[in-house]
C-alpha cells in the first residue's frame, strides 16, 4: 500500500511535465499576439511592440521559452501576469481559497440533495416519487447557471433585500458575510452537481438492489433500512465516488459562468481572463494548480474504491 | 409463447416496449429528430427572417413562442435550432463515449503502467481549460459545426475513460469474473462479455447527462466563432443571447430552455429503460 | 421577536449598510496595469482619475483646462511649450512634486520599455527645467494635438521616488498626485483608493474613499446599485435605462462619447483585399447604402446611440455639422452593384467580435445587406483572435470600435494615414496623407475643421475606406443620494466636487 503511494505520487511529476508542455505548445497554436492584447488600442507603436515581445520572450522560440519558464519554476517562481504585473503565484494563493471555499459549499449541497435523492427514487422506483425527483434533477441540469445566479440576485437583493447580490469577502474576514455571499452561486452550482449524482446514484442503486448478496440479507430477514444503507449503498458508490471526485475538481477548477455572474475572484475567472487576454503565465500557473487538484482527486477516489471494494487491494 | 422461448434480444425488447416512461422518452426524442428534419416545412416562418417592426413580442397567436431581438419567431427558431442542438449534443457525446469507454476499459483491466499512463492523461485532460482548446481548435479548424463537436467530444472523453476504468477495476474483480478468468476465457471476452454489461448503467446515465451539457457548450463555441454561426440557431446560442433580455424579454431563454429540458429527460427515461431491459436481473422484481 | 432578529441578522448581511463616506463604483471590467505608462484600457483610465492628477484635463465642452498645471504658453512658432505648475503639489508618499519632477515622468513616458505613451508624445525633442516650477518642452515640429496628449495618461505625473524604488512593478502599488491614493487591490475584486489629504484640490474632494469593483454581467451590475451595494455603476445596457428611470431612488446620466462604431474594408493588405468590396469603392457605397444606422440603433440599443458618418462626436468643437448619414437607398445600392458588375448575391465576409451586442449589430446588417444583393458571412471572433487577423490583414470587413481621444487627431489619423497602425485594412491616398499631417499643424480650430471635412470627403465619400456607423453612449447610473456628477463625452468619472448625502 506504501509502495503503490509512492508509486501514484512519483507520477505526478511526469504528469505535469508533459501536462505544461501541452499547453505550451496549445499556446503557440493558438492565434493572437499577446503584444498586441497587450497594446489594445495603444498597439501604435512598433518599436515598443518589439519592446514588449523582447521582455516576454516572445521572440525566442518556443523550446527556449518552455525551458526558460521551467527554470524559473523549479525555484518556485511562476513568474508574473502580463497584464497586471502580479506574481502568478501569490495570484493563484489569492484565488485558490476562494474557490476552495465555494467548490466545498456546493459540493456539500450537491452531496447532500443529491445521494439521498438517488437512493430514494430508486427505492421507490416507478412510484410517482420517483418521477417527481427524476424531474426536477433533469430540470436542475438543464437550467442554465446564468438564469438561476440571475433569477436569485433578482429575488434575493434586489426584491427582498436579504443577501448582498455579487462580490466576495473572505472567511476569516467576516464568515457571516462571507457565507452570505457564497450561499447564491452555491446552491446554483450545488444543484448541477446534485443532479448528476442523483442520476447515478439511482442508477447504481437499482443494479446493486438486485444483486444476489441484496437477496440473500433480504432473505435472512435483515431489516430493509439495513438492506440499503449495509449492502446496497456500499456497492453502489463505485460509479458516484468516480463522478463525485470529477465535479469535485471541476468545482475546484472554477465554475467559470457563476463566478462571472456573481463577481466571484475565484480560478475559473482567472483563467478565462487570461486566456482572453492571453496572459500566458497565468494560464500556465492556474492549469497546474487545477492538474494538481485533478491528481490528487483521482488518488482520493482510487484509496475510496478500496475501501468500497477491498479486494482491489491485492491488484 | 412462453418467456422461456424468446431469444434474449426479443426480451430485452419487449421489456423495453412495457417500460411506458421508456417509450414516451422515445417518443420525445423522435418528435425532437423529426422536427429537426422536417424543419423546413413544419416551421411557421422563416428562422432567419428579420422583422423591424416586431421585436421582442411576447408569445402570441401569431408568434406562439413570441419573437426574438431581431423579430425572429422563436417557434421557427426552436425548430431549426433541434438540428444543430441534436447533432452537438448527441454526435459529439457519441464520440466521446467510443474514445473515452475503451481507453477506460484497457485501462481498468490492464492495470500497471497502462493504468498509470492513461489515468494521468485523463487528469491533464480534465485539467486543461476547454476555451484554450476551442479557440486553439477554431483558429485551426475553420468555424463550423463539426469541429465544434470535435472539441466537445474530446473534452468530454475524460470522464468516460474516468467512470469505465472505476467501475472495470471493480467488476474484474467480482466472482464471476474470476470464474470466467478460471475457466479460462481470454480478457477481451471476460471485458466484453461480462465486464461491459455490468458499467452500461452509469455510462448511460452520464452520456444522457453530458448531451446536455453538450448542447450548452456548443453555445460557448458559438461565441468563440466555432459552432454554429449567426444567424442559423442552435438552442443553446438562443440561450445565450437571450441572457441579456433576462428581465425585459424572458421567454427568449424559457422556450429554448425547456426544449433542452424535454430532450434531456426524454434521453434519460430512453437511458433508464435501456438499463431495465439490458439488465436480466432486474426483471424478477 | 425571533422573527424581528432574524430580520436584523439579515438586513445586516446584505451590503446595502452604506458608509457615508464611501463611494462604490462598478466597472465593466477588471482594469490592467496601474502604471501610467504602461496602461491601455479605459476602466484603467476611469480609475486613474481618481488616482493621478493630469498636467491637464478636459471639460464638458471638451476644452483643455489645466489641472497640476497652473499655465502654459506657446512660444517659438509652436515648436516650445512653456508650462508653469501649480504651487505647493505633493505626491501621495509625500515628496514634493516640482518642474523636476514632470520632466522626470515625461522622461518616463518616452524612454520606459514597452510604454505605450511613446507614440503619444514622441514629438517632444527635448525636456528643460527653468526652475522649481517651468519647464519648457521643445517639440520636433508644431503639433496641434500635443496639448490634447497631456490630458490623459501621457499628462499623469508619478513619483520619481517610487517610480525608482518599483521599477516595472510601480503599478502594483502606484504613486501619484491626484485626489486618491493607493490602498489595495485585489485582482478581480476591488481597487480602493482613499483621500489623499495633501492633495491641492482637497476642498472639492467630499468623499473619503473609493472602491473600484468590476462586474462584468450588465444586469448584476445595475441589481447591485438597486440593493445598495454599489453608488455608481460605470456603464449599464441601453436595455436596462428605462428600469433605472422608473426607480426614484436611482438616477441616469448619459453622454455621447468621444469615440464610434465603424466597419473597416480590407483595401489593400494582402490577398483577401483582392475581393469586390475591397476592389471597388462602388461595392463598398452599395453596403454603405444597404444599411440603416437609425434601424440598427433602435433595435440593438433602444436608438440610445447617435447615429453617425464621421468620426467626431457632436460635443467636439471638430464635428461637422454637414456631414450626416446618406439615408438608407436599396434601389441605388443594387444599381451600384450593377455598375460595378459583380454578381449578386455577392458574399462578403464581415469579422464581429464577440460581445452581444455587437453580434447582434453584424446580424441586422447582414438582414438589412441581403435586400441589396449582399450575402454577409458572419465571422464572430474572441477579440484577441480578432485583433490578430485584423492586422495581418485576414478579413475583408471588421466591425470595430475606438474608444475616442478628445483631439480630433486621435480618432482619424492611425486609421487613415497610409502607413499608420491602426489602418488595418490599408488604405492609402497621398492627397488624405498631406491634409492628415497638415491638420495637426494648424491650431486654429475653423482652418482644422475645413481639413478635416476635406479628409472626409475623399476617404469616406469618394473612396469608402470606412463606414462609421455611430458615436456610443457612456450611460452611468447612480443613487440619488450622489450629486454633483458632471458627465463629460470621454466617459470617465471625475470625483472632485460630487458628494454623498
Amino acid at each position: 500500500m506504501a509502495g503503490w503511494l509512492l508509486r501514484r505520487i512519483g507520477q505526478i511529476i511526469p504528469t505535469l511535465l508533459i501536462l505544461s508542455f501541452g499547453i505550451f505548445a496549445l499556446q503557440q497554436l493558438m492565434p493572437g499576439d499577446p503584444a498586441l492584447i497587450l497594446a489594445g488600442e495603444d498597439r501604435g507603436d512598433p518599436v515598443v511592440l518589439a519592446q514588449i515581445r523582447a521582455e516576454l520572450m516572445l521572440d525566442r522560440p518556443m523550446w527556449e521559452q518552455y525551458l526558460h519558464w521551467l527554470s524559473r519554476v523549479l525555484v518556485g517562481d511562476f513568474g508574473f501576469s502580463w497584464r497586471i504585473r502580479e506574481p502568478v503565484g501569490a495570484l493563484i494563493l489569492d484565488k485558490l481559497p476562494v474557490t476552495a471555499q465555494l467548490a466545498t459549499m456546493s459540493f456539500i449541497i450537491g452531496v447532500v440533495i443529491g445521494v439521498p435523492a438517488g437512493v430514494m427514487s430508486a427505492v421507490w422506483k416507478d412510484k410517482p416519487a420517483d418521477w417527481g425527483i427524476n424531474a426536477i434533477a433533469l430540470f436542475g441540469i438543464s437550467m442554465p447557471n446564468f438564469w438561476l445566479g440571475i433569477m436569485m440576485i433578482l429575488l434575493f437583493s434586489v426584491q427582498l433585500g436579504w443577501l448582498p447580490p455579487s462580490g466576495y469577502v473572505p472567511l476569516w474576514e467576516d464568515p457571516v458575510q462571507s457565507l452570505a455571499t457564497t450561499i447564491m452561486p452555491a446552491f446554483v452550482l450545488g444543484t448541477g452537481v446534485a443532479s448528476v449524482l442523483m442520476r447515478h446514484t439511482r442508477a447504481a442503486m437499482l443494479g446493486a438492489l438486485t444483486q444476489d448478496y441484496v437477496r440473500t440479507a433480504r432473505a435472512k430477514g435483515v431489516a430493509e433500512r439495513t438492506v440499503i444503507a449495509r449492502h446496497a449503498l456500499r456497492n453502489a458508490l463505485v460509479p458516484v465516488v468516480t463522478l463525485g471526485t470529477i465535479e469535485f475538481g471541476r468545482l475546484l477548477a472554477g465554475a467559470v459562468l457563476t463566478e462571472q455572474i456573481f463577481s466571484i475572484p475565484g480560478f475559473g475567472k482567472l483563467v478565462v481572463d487570461a486566456v482572453f487576454n492571453r496572459d500566458y503565465p497565468v494560464v500556465q500557473g492556474v492549469v497546474l494548480a487545477t492538474a494538481l487538484i485533478f491528481v490528487a482527486l483521482s488518488l482520493l477516489a482510487d484509496i475510496l474504491y478500496m475501501l468500497i471494494n477491498p479486494r482491489l487491494r491485492n491488484a | 409463447m412462453s418467456v422461456a422461448a424468446q431469444s434474449p434480444a426479443r426480451r430485452a425488447l419487449s421489456t423495453f416496449f412495457r417500460h411506458r416512461l421508456a417509450v414516451f422518452g422515445l417518443v420525445v426524442v423522435a418528435v425532437f429528430v423529426l422536427a429537426a428534419i422536417l424543419a423546413p416545412w413544419i416551421s411557421p416562418a422563416d428562422p432567419l427572417q428579420t422583422s423591424w417592426t416586431a421585436i421582442r413580442r411576447p408569445p402570441s397567436a401569431q408568434y406562439w413562442f413570441g419573437t426574438d431581438e431581431n423579430g425572429r419567431d422563436v417557434l421557427s427558431r426552436v425548430l431549426w435550432g433541434a438540428r444543430a442542438s441534436l447533432m452537438a449534443g448527441i454526435i459529439a457525446v457519441g464520440g466521446a463515449v467510443l474514445i473515452g469507454v475503451p481507453i477506460g476499459l484497457v485501462a481498468g483491466l490492464a492495470g500497471g503502467w497502462i493504468d498509470a499512463i492513461i489515468s494521468r492523461i485523463a487528469d491533464a485532460m480534465l485539467a486543461v481549460p476547454f476555451l484554450i482548446l476551442a479557440i486553439a481548435l477554431a483558429a485551426f479548424l475553420g468555424p463550423a459545426l463539426e469541429n465544434a463537436m470535435l472539441a466537445i467530444a474530446i473534452s468530454a472523453s475524460p470522464v468516460f475513460v474516468r467512470l469505465a476504468r472505476g467501475m472495470a477495476q471493480d467488476a474484474a474483480s467480482s466472482d464471476w469474473a474470476e470464474a470466467a478468468r478460471a475457466m479460462g476465457n481470454p480478457p477481451w471476452r471476460i471485458a466484453l462479455r461480462h465486464v461491459l454489461p455490468n458499467i452500461a448503467p452509469p455510462l448511460l446515465v452520464q452520456a444522457t447527462l453530458s448531451i446536455a451539457e453538450a448542447i450548452i457548450a456548443e453555445a460557448s463555441l458559438s461565441f468563440l466563432g466555432l459552432g454554429q454561426q449567426p444567424p442559423s440557431p442552435s438552442w443553446g446560442s438562443m440561450l445565450n443571447s437571450a441572457q441579456r433580455f433576462i428581465e425585459s424579454a424572458p421567454w427568449l431563454a424559457i422556450f429554448p430552455g425547456l426544449a433542452i429540458f424535454l430532450l434531456v429527460l426524454a434521453l434519460n427515461l430512453v437511458g433508464d429503460g435501456l438499463r431495465d431491459a439490458l439488465d436480466p436481473r432486474s426483471q424478477k422484481r | 421577536m425571533l422573527k424581528k432578529t432574524l430580520l436584523a441578522t439579515v438586513l445586516a448581511l446584505s451590503a446595502g449598510v452604506a458608509d457615508a463616506q464611501n463611494l462604490r463604483i462598478g466597472l465593466r471590467e477588471d482594469p490592467d496595469i496601474l502604471d501610467p505608462t504602461l496602461a491601455r484600457t479605459f476602466v484603467g483610465r476611469i480609475v486613474f482619475s481618481a488616482l493621478c492628477d493630469k498636467l491637464f484635463d478636459i471639460n464638458e465642452r471638451l476644452e483643455i483646462v489645466p489641472q497640476l498645471a497652473e499655465s502654459h504658453r506657446w512660444e517659438d512658432n509652436n515648436r516650445t511649450l512653456r508650462l508653469t505648475i501649480r504651487p505647493n503639489l505633493r505626491f501621495h508618499d509625500g515628496e514634493v512634486l516640482d518642474a523636476e519632477a514632470v520632466r522626470y515622468s515625461l522622461n518616463r513616458h518616452l524612454t520606459m520599455q514597452g510604454s505605450f505613451r511613446r507614440a503619444e508624445i514622441n514629438v517632444i525633442e527635448s525636456i528643460e527645467v527653468v526652475d522649481a516650477r517651468t519647464v519648457l518642452i521643445k517639440l520636433r515640429e508644431a503639433s496641434a494635438p500635443f496639448l490634447s496628449r497631456l490630458t490623459d495618461r501621457a499628462g499623469m505625473l508619478v513619483s520619481p521616488r517610487a517610480a525608482e524604488a518599483l521599477g516595472r512593478n510601480f503599478g502594483t502599488r502606484p504613486v501619484c498626485a491626484g485626489p486618491f491614493r493607493f490602498t489595495e487591490r485585489v485582482a478581480q475584486d476591488r481597487i480602493v483608493l482613499d483621500r489623499f489629504d495633501g492633495y491641492w484640490n482637497a476642498q472639492n474632494i467630499h468623499v473619503n474613499r473609493v472602491t473600484f469593483l468590476p462586474i462584468p454581467d450588465s444586469t448584476v451590475r445595475l441589481a447591485n446599485l438597486q440593493s445598495g451595494a454599489l453608488e455608481m455603476v460605470q456603464t449599464i445596457d441601453p436595455d436596462d435605462v428605462p428600469a433605472v428611470r422608473r426607480n426614484n431612488r436611482l438616477r441616469v446620466s448619459m453622454s455621447d462619447e468621444l469615440g464610434f462604431q465603424s466597419i473597416q474594408f480590407n483595401v489593400g493588405n494582402g490577398a483577401r483585399a483582392q475581393s469586390p468590396i475591397g476592389q471597388d469603392a462602388r461595392v463598398r457605397q452599395a453596403f454603405e447604402l444597404s444599411i440603416d444606422r437609425a434601424a440598427i440603433n433602435q433595435v440593438v440599443y433602444e436608438g440610445m446611440f447617435t447615429p453617425s458618418a464621421q468620426p467626431f462626436p457632436p460635443a467636439s468643437p471638430f464635428h461637422l455639422r454637414d456631414f450626416r448619414p446618406e439615408p438608407r437607398n436599396i434601389e441605388r445600392a443594387r444599381a451600384l452593384l450593377r455598375e460595378a458588375g459583380v454578381r449578386t448575391p455577392l458574399q462578403v465576409d464581415l469579422t464581429v467580435p464577440n460581445n452581444p451586442d455587437l453580434r447582434q449589430v453584424g446580424e441586422v446588417i447582414q438582414a438589412m445587406a441581403r435586400e441589396a444583393g449582399f450575402d454577409v458571412r458572419l465571422n464572430a471572433m474572441e477579440f484577441a483572435s480578432s485583433l490578430q487577423a485584423a492586422t495581418r490583414g485576414e478579413f475583408e470587413a471588421y466591425l470595430i470600435a475606438w474608444s475616442g481621444r478628445a483631439d480630433p487627431d486621435g480618432n482619424i489619423y492611425t486609421f487613415l494615414n497610409s502607413r499608420a497602425p491602426n489602418n488595418d485594412g490599408r488604405y492609402s491616398n497621398p492627397d488624405v496623407d498631406r491634409l492628415l499631417d497638415a491638420a495637426r499643424l494648424e491650431s486654429d480650430v475653423a482652418k482644422r475643421r475645413d481639413i478635416y471635412a476635406r479628409i472626409m470627403e475623399i476617404a469616406v465619400r469618394q473612396d469608402r475606406a470606412r463606414i462609421y456607423l455611430w458615436h456610443r453612449r457612456n450611460i452611468v447610473a447612480h443613487t440619488a443620494r450622489l450629486t454633483g456628477f458632471a458627465p463629460v463625452a470621454d466617459g470617465l468619472i471625475r470625483i472632485q466636487g460630487m458628494r454623498l448625502n
